[in-house]
């Protein structure tokens, strides 16, 4: 009885070879950029649905170890991909195809008086910080580390832009995400972390062995590479290897 | 052994109106009764052994005794006791409100009690925010004035865990005052009693079996609370890190810790869930 009522949801199911729907994982804090990328991809091609999966680098990475369909993946770390790699589920290379660099973000106005790394660790403020298993907060703590600060957090979100969004309703006085997302946020300042206590890093790209569309993966991932998706992500603020 | 209908969770205390209705049990349920219910129990039993299954057992007390793990623990125990405290004083309250007296809009008001049981807990989160965060609606004059902030502190945890688990404190409680014979108040009151002793010699004990499973259902979804919390109190160890949080913060590292705290979790919840059924909703 049970083969019988779920038979006919399988053929449903089944592939529209006119249609292709490709998931692609995205770190967080690639949000605004790849939704620009997905449009003008789309455009070029109608036949593919790009659907973004957007999260924390770290928890995407657990979706695609425990075998999510998972058909492209742009994690904030190389590191990250490289663990993916190891485990044999990446399909040729990854390539690295933008960079960024941490920021201090404050709230409009400043209402903490942040002026540099220094403040982060007055107690006073409420201080919020990436969570150390996502990216943001490896590059994050590889700075306070770098400028001997001691940073006093209030709290650990467990991916950029929900403590971005923190900042931006003005609940945290100051915290430190990535330079481009203080860009896409209204009423959130930058504060700028001197080039010797900051970090440059890399987004990589690469298609997951487990794709069921590897011409559509690859054609993604192309064109994020190309000029056309060079562009957009400048245009948001990224560095371009 | 008289055996009562098994009671919804709506009216805990209703019984079979006194009389003693033996409910016979057939042996064996037809086919198109076992067989979706056996689908049913699975999609609830299939996690659960999976979690069991892939459960570090032999490092178990290991994994529990880390500073994570502790901290996690003590919060959870304090957060969800005290959210289930002050939904006790103010949930039967609001239970007794919509039960007993009509005022316009009560309709409305039993929607916006039961709203946070159907939304997302990350929206509830982000509702509370605006309303008590630094900047929030409320939250901001009473910065001003008391210079006190409720996210990200264990104040906060706890009110998250109130908001979202008080509907059922006020679900089952109303069910209770629903379905209570109101004739057993009456006599009382005949026989000279005061309206606060009619209460805590009458009402109260009558609805007693209704509150205790309004505390133990709001203890164990405050319990359970993540969205809620991590979009309001956020996330710090031993301070707003509660179970559900470690857990999702140490999946991406620590894997083993996180499944020993589901362990603790799901060992819990299921304890006290089987202790209330058992005792409060078969045969009192």
């Amino acid at each position: 009885m049970a083969i019988l009522l779920i038979a006919p949801c399988a053929r449903a199911g089944a592939p529209d070879p006119d249609h292709v729907e490709l998931l692609v994982a995205t770190a967080a804090s690639l949000t605004d950029a790849f939704r620009d990328i997905e449009k003008a991809f789309e455009d070029a091609h109608p036949g593919i649905d790009v659907v973004l999966n957007l999260g924390g680098s770290s928890l995407l990475r657990e979706q695609i170890l425990a075998r999510a369909p998972v058909d492209a993946f742009a994690p904030a770390d190389v590191a990250i991909m490289e663990e993916v790699r190891a485990a044999g589920l990446v399909s040729g290379t990854a390539r690295v195809f933008a960079r960024n660099t941490m920021a201090i973000a404050v709230p409009a106005g400043n209402p903490g008086g942040v002026t540099g790394l220094d403040d982060l660790a007055r107690p006073e403020l409420l201080v919020g910080l990436c969570a150390e298993t996502v990216p943001c907060g490896r590059f994050t703590r590889q700075v306070l580390l770098m400028a001997g600060v001691a940073a006093q957090p209030d709290t650990e979100e467990p991916n950029v832009r929900a403590l971005l969004t923190k900042i931006e309703q003005g609940e945290l006085d100051t915290g430190i995400v990535y330079a481009t997302d203080v860009r896409v946020a209204n009423g959130v300042a930058a504060i700028p972390i001197p080039e010797e206590y900051n970090v440059t890093t890399d987004y990589p790209i690469a298609i997951m062995s487990a794709t069921s569309h590897p011409e559509a993966a690859a054609a993604f991932v192309t064109y994020v590479l190309s000029d056309e998706g060079r562009t957009v992500l400048d245009r948001h603020g990224f560095h371009l290897p | 052994m008289t055996e009562y209908h098994e009671d919804s969770i709506r009216n805990p205390s209703r019984r079979s109106g006194g009389r003693s209705r033996t409910v016979r049990r057939p042996r064996r349920p037809p086919a198109f009764i076992a067989i979706p219910a056996a689908i049913g129990l699975a999609l609830f039993a299939l996690p659960v052994l999976g979690l069991l299954g892939r459960a570090p057992w032999r490092r178990l007390a290991t994994l529990l005794g880390s500073d994570l793990a502790q901290e996690a623990l003590r919060l959870s125990a304090i957060s969800s006791v005290g959210a289930a405290i002050i939904s006790l004083l103010l949930g039967v309250p609001v239970a007794w409100m919509l039960c007993r007296y009509d005022f316009p809009g009560r309709s409305l008001v039993r929607g916006l009690v039961l709203l946070p049981m159907v939304l997302p807990p990350v929206v509830g989160g982000a509702a509370l925010l605006f309303a008590l965060g630094r900047r929030g609606l409320v939250g901001s004059p009473l910065y001003e004035a008391t210079g006190l902030v409720l996210p990200f502190s264990t104040g906060g945890v706890i009110l998250a865990g109130v908001f979202v688990a008080m509907p059922l404190m006020v679900l089952t409680v109303e069910g209770g005052l629903r379905s209570l014979d109101h004739r057993f108040e009456r006599a009382a009151e005949t026989l000279g009693a005061g309206r606060w002793t009619v209460l805590r010699r009458v009402t109260i004990p009558m609805i007693a079996p209704s509150i205790v499973a309004g505390i133990a259902l709001t203890w164990s979804r405050a319990l359970g609370e993540f969205g809620a919390t991590l979009t309001f109190a956020g996330n710090l160890q031993g301070r707003t890190q509660t179970l559900p949080l470690a857990v999702f913060v140490a999946l991406e590292s620590d894997r083993d810790t996180a499944l020993a705290l589901s362990l603790v979790m799901v060992i819990v919840s299921l304890a006290v869930l089987v202790a209330l059924r058992d005792r409060w909703w078969r045969s009192r």
